[in-house]
């Protein structure tokens, strides 16, 4: 396959950045989009060009790490990661468009590198559970229903990539919060302090600059875990439960 | 954020378009409701535009009913179009530099429509109020006394109801993403059957809704409602 990419150059968080386009030969369909920007980036090498710098760790789609914005779509046109993206979903002389996540609350560190530090301070703002140390109690003296641990479980397997925020024409983490807000408030140990961490976690959202959620569903259209909208919808509840108990 | 205040978060905001959201959209049906009086002819138009203003009397002082529903929706219009604007300019904060090449995959045209379909309504309805209730204009030239009449004047242009039509399917739009937006913020939609649900009872209502309210406009443009 041959390509036109398109790609976000920024030298460092201060300066200003434009596009550039490259052309790349010879790519396999069976490679991954990072394997494909490898590649890209040996080429610059022996140009003498600063290699593209991406995030990127475990590539197999499971850390959250990688996240691009490819052709307009959080992660590409698949329902995946961008590591876990193969060249087969694109066309042979294709132009690619490549672009950092966009948002005020995730400032681009150099070239396609954001700094997604605004979700670890969302998490510390109450995506927790607090407990004594000591010895772990028995695991049967809490029972969880069936249904709630489930759910609990599939909203869980959110790696906090940061594509909701990136597709969100409101530029809004709320499918990240519900994630967090529903898979702790399902389970009993997330009781406690249930009321506490959906306004402390929004709070910190607003404070971090994340727009307020439209329910436009983009968020869960990009979203590599399919993360459903209901949680948005617990979210909701939960703040507004919070406000009635007097938050 | 230790200690925040619930009350004072983008959510808190959105609650209140919510609520605001679902009292206008009572107002709607009872108003598209009394606007179809229109085909049981000249009387029993203005017998019901009367008795709105007659409502709870001797309880109530002459428009005493129709000032405490309208202080409602003035209410209404004030929290809506606050919080939409403070939840406007957070989002246009919170994207500074736009994406060269952005698709929406997964949203819908009307949810994409919200914000200027709102200024569309709210232009729309400083017109609508003018017309024929603070102003009383007759684009015609005619009487203005008789609300039939100044009814039937106005839709007898073409250009005024080709305005109320695109008016009502800016506010089909509106409704077809807001109900089940505010049904997702009030925390009603937590599974994908009652989503579903929500997204159904949104497009029926705001099909109602446009066509209804556009039937009165056309059907005195096709001469079936007259003078």
């Amino acid at each position: 396959m041959n390509l036109t990419l398109k790609i976000w150059r920024q030298p460092d968080a201060v300066s200003a950045g434009a596009m550039h386009t490259y052309q790349l030969a010879d790519v396999s369909p069976d490679m991954s989009f990072l394997e494909m920007l490898d590649v890209l980036n040996e080429q610059l090498n022996d140009q003498g060009e600063d290699p593209i710098a991406f995030d990127s760790d475990c590539r197999e789609g499971i850390c959250g790490m990688c996240g691009l914005m490819i052709n307009g779509d959080a992660h590409g046109p698949e329902v995946t990661t961008t590591c876990q993206l193969h060249m087969r979903s694109f066309s042979d002389g294709e132009t690619i468009t490549i672009e950092p996540w966009r948002s005020d609350a995730f400032p681009v560190v150099k070239d396609l590198v954001v700094d997604r530090g605004a979700f670890d301070r969302i998490i510390q703002a109450g995506g927790y559970v607090s407990v004594n140390t000591g010895s772990a109690p028995e695991a049967h003296s809490v029972p969880v229903p069936k249904d709630d641990a489930d759910r609990a479980f599939n909203v869980a397997t959110c790696i906090g990539c940061g594509a909701c925020v990136a597709a969100c024409p409101n530029g809004s983490a709320s499918l990240f919060m519900g994630a967090k807000v529903t898979h702790l408030g399902l389970l009993p140990q997330g009781q406690p302090e249930r009321d506490e961490r959906v306004v402390n976690m929004v709070a910190q959202h607003d404070h971090e600059g994340f727009g307020g959620c439209t329910n436009i569903g983009a968020c869960t259209a990009a979203c590599p875990k399919e993360i459903p909208l209901d949680v948005i919808s617990q979210l909701n509840k939960d703040l507004r439960t919070a406000i009635k108990h007097g938050h | 954020m230790k200690g925040a205040r619930a009350s004072r978060t983008t959510i808190a905001l959105k609650l209140g378009m919510a609520v605001s959201g679902f009292i206008f959209l009572g107002f709607v049906l009872a108003h598209m409701y009394g606007n179809l009086k229109a085909f049981a002819g000249h009387d029993a138009f203005n017998e019901y535009a009367h008795h709105l203003r007659v409502l709870g009397e001797p309880m109530l002082p002459h428009e005493g009913a129709l000032w405490i529903l309208r202080l409602g929706l003035i209410l209404s219009l004030v929290v809506h179009v606050y919080c939409a604007i403070v939840l406007w300019r957070r989002a246009a904060r919170a994207r500074t530099t736009k994406y060269v090449m952005k698709k929406d995959t997964g949203a819908t045209r009307a949810s994409l429509m919200m914000r200027w379909g709102g200024v569309t309504i709210l232009v729309f309805l400083i017109w609508h109020l003018l017309n024929f209730t603070i102003g009383k204009v007759n684009p015609s030239g005619g009487a203005t006394n008789d609300p039939y009449l100044l009814m039937v004047d106005t839709f007898d242009l073409w250009w005024m109801t080709l305005i109320y039509i695109v008016a009502m399917l800016a506010l089909g739009a509106h409704l077809h993403h807001g109900i089940w937006s505010a049904a997702q913020t009030l925390g009603w939609t937590g599974t994908a059957a009652k989503r579903q649900r929500a997204k159904v009872f949104g497009f029926v209502i705001a099909l109602i809704v446009s066509i209804g309210f556009s039937l009165v406009p056309l059907a005195v443009l096709a001469g079936i409602i007259t003078k």
